[in-house]
């Protein structure tokens, strides 16, 4: 299975190179990707020497352009698209659908990917961008087990790819607008989700709350570890009870579901985490080129040491169980 | 004896209202939005729903009425028995009727009840989910809001494949709205006009979380909230609604004051999303707005009444937050 890294830096993507990824993909600073945040992606320079780069060490670089264009502002969107082509890209990850028929048509014979962000979660949503486009690969939403994942795999006609590590969307990914209800910066339209600029932490009578927009998103005693508010990870209250309603401020780590994802034929492991620095990426890498290589050795997979990395330092097998649901 | 609205209403001239008529106004403006009831998308009783699209049928002022299941497959088996019903009444009433598809189809169950629901005859399907253009391309159908159609690009594409009316996704801006409306004049727009905001859909189901049941055997928690569960910050604020496996806004979404702008932009119709409130007469205040009978001032004041305590909000199509 392919290891697949995020760099949201062009000394990310070295790092993840030199780290052992098979491929690496990242975007450009715009918000044309999902993770459009200050300091962060690739001028068209840096993404042409980085794709540069990792072909020289075999490695590939997949180009993300998944959030969904604006009306009357397609141009940024298809220019995003042509350069990327331009600079080599081995692939365009995309999950607006008039995009991808815009790629598809103006640049037939380019591998196209589809985004988890286009929330193609059967065989026959699949079906419809593999027969209209020629899309070779889908990035499977969160919300299947690994059964539901062998299913699919088996039944479409082009690759599937899975998240295994960091962060996890707890709503089907493309299709929450919480973040632009609270902020009005929408995940899909501005490829921001709980956005740093509209977060605040506020001290009183020895707590501290932290905050997203007007709203308080969750608030720590004085020896808790302050998570950052993350709108669908927050504590809040019910008539019937309060906490964590929605999901606790944990990360994904799939490591002990490895064996179950190589069986169910998929072709490519992702790591999320775009945004994180050099330490993350490498660590993350090496981690899971570790687990695999004692996958494919028919080893006992060793035990995760990502735990350290991992948001608030817990983390979850996600949907992957059924429990989860 | 006075005349019955309905037999007035035929009186006046298409394009005109009731008031222009009165008032002997000619008019050169283009035809009045219509009106659309979306699908109930909380977990009703099954003879509180029939009741419901009943009365629908019979008194509500809307010309498309959008029934079925969109958040939780597991509902589908208690109400589907009155689903015949209810579409044959809404019909004979004269009403357009659209079966909506679920907005999340994961199970194999899901998957087959779906196609089912696209190549069924005689039905108009609302496809919230590309899974439905697997089987629906080159059939009419209409396009609901939980499809991603941010742009024209987008919105064309499914007019190749038979859309004829597509609700856009609730947090879009009026710009995007209109931009798309232009690109499109073979397919009618429509826009999220009344109700809480769906805002999230997800493969876990939080009423059942809350409970602490698994979503296997969730013993249908979720019927006991006939308008969601409210959802409040630590602070006591409202916050959100909890539905099942769906999150909504807290707002009710009001786009009572907005229909010059989205008229203007070439919207087609506006969704009415079913809260639990009194929606004929929801129904009413916008067709009375829209006719020029009373002022969205009115309006809104009404509209206030009948679904009180809960906020009104037009914060995204101005592109302020929700």
């Amino acid at each position: 299975m392919e290891l697949i890294c995020p760099a949201g830096t062009p000394a990310a993507l070295r790092t993840a190179v030199n780290a052992g990824a098979d491929a690496v993909y990242c975007g450009f600073s715009d918000a044309t990707n999902a993770r459009n945040f200050p300091g962060l992606n690739f001028s068209r320079p840096d993404m042409r020497e980085g794709i540069d780069y990792a072909r020289r060490r075999g490695a590939k670089v997949l180009v993300a352009i998944n959030t969904f264009p604006t009306a009357g502002g397609q141009a940024l969107w298809h220019r995003a698209v042509d350069d990327a082509v331009a600079a080599g890209a081995d692939a365009l990850i995309l999950a607006d659908i008039g995009l991808v028929d815009y790629a598809a048509r103006t640049h037939p014979g380019q591998r196209l990917h589809l985004s988890v962000q286009a929330a193609a979660a059967n065989p026959d949503a699949i079906s419809v961008y593999v027969r209209h486009f020629g899309v070779r690969r889908v990035v499977l939403p969160r919300v299947l087990t690994v059964a539901e994942i062998a299913a699919i795999t088996r039944s479409v006609d082009c690759e599937t790819e899975v998240f295994i590590f960091g962060g996890l969307c707890v709503m089907a990914e493309g299709r929450c607008s919480l973040s632009t209800y609270v902020t009005g910066q929408s995940p899909n339209m501005n490829g921001v989700c709980s956005p740093a600029s509209h977060v605040a932490y506020l001290e009183k009578d020895g707590t501290l709350a932290s905050r997203l927009g007007d709203f308080t998103i969750n608030r720590f005693a004085k020896n808790e570890a302050a998570a950052y508010p993350t709108l669908c990870k927050g504590r809040f209250k019910t008539e019937l009870g309060s906490g964590y309603l929605f999901e606790d401020p944990v990360s994904l780590d799939a490591a002990e579901v490895l064996p179950g994802l190589r069986d169910a034929g998929v072709t490519a492991l992702k790591i999320e985490g775009r945004q994180r620095g050099r330490a993350y990426i490498e660590g993350a890498v090496r981690g899971f080129r570790e687990q695999l290589a004692a996958l494919d050795a028919g080893r006992a997979l060793p035990a995760s040491r990502l735990a350290a990395m991992t948001e608030g330092q817990s983390s979850t097998v996600g949907a992957y169980r059924k429990t989860w649901r | 004896m006075a005349l019955k609205e309905p037999a007035l209403k035929e009186l006046v001239p298409r394009g005109m209202t009731l008031k222009e008529m009165a008032l002997g106004i000619s008019v050169e403006t283009q035809e009045s939005m219509k009106l659309t009831l979306g699908p109930n998308l909380f977990n009703w009783q099954p003879d509180v729903w029939r009741d419901f699209y009943f009365r629908i049928a019979d008194e509500a002022a809307v010309d498309t009425v959008a029934v079925g299941e969109v958040v939780c497959s597991k509902r589908m088996p208690f109400f589907e028995e009155h689903l015949p019903a209810v579409i044959e009444r809404l019909t004979l009433a004269g009403k357009q009727v659209l079966v909506s598809s679920l907005a999340l189809i994961t199970l194999e169950r899901e998957r087959r009840r779906t196609e089912q629901l696209a190549l069924e005859d005689g039905l108009m399907v609302e496809a919230n989910d590309i899974t439905c253009m697997a089987h629906l391309a080159g059939r009419s159908h209409a396009v609901g809001p939980f499809m991603n159609v941010y742009n024209e690009a987008t919105a064309l594409w499914l007019a190749t494949q038979g859309a004829r009316s597509i609700c856009l996704p609730p947090e879009l801006p009026l710009s995007s709205v209109a931009t798309i409306a232009a690109a499109t004049p073979q397919v009618d727009i429509e826009v999220f006009a009344f109700g809480r905001a769906p805002l999230a859909i997800s493969a876990r189901c939080y009423h059942a979380r809350l409970h602490k049941l698994s979503k296997d055997n969730c013993r249908f928690v979720c019927a006991a909230d006939m308008d969601g569960l409210s959802v409040s910050t630590l602070d006591d604020e409202r916050f959100l609604v909890m539905n099942g496996v769906q999150t909504l806004a807290h707002l009710c979404t009001n786009l009572i004051a907005d229909t010059d702008d989205l008229a203007q932009a070439g919207v087609a119709s506006l969704r009415l999303s079913p809260q639990h409130c009194d929606m004929v007469g929801v129904a009413r205040c916008f067709r009375d707005v829209l006719d020029g009978r009373i002022s969205s001032e009115e309006g809104l004041a009404k509209l206030g009444s009948i679904y009180p305590d809960v906020p009104m909000s037009n914060g995204f199509l101005r592109g302020t937050m929700g």
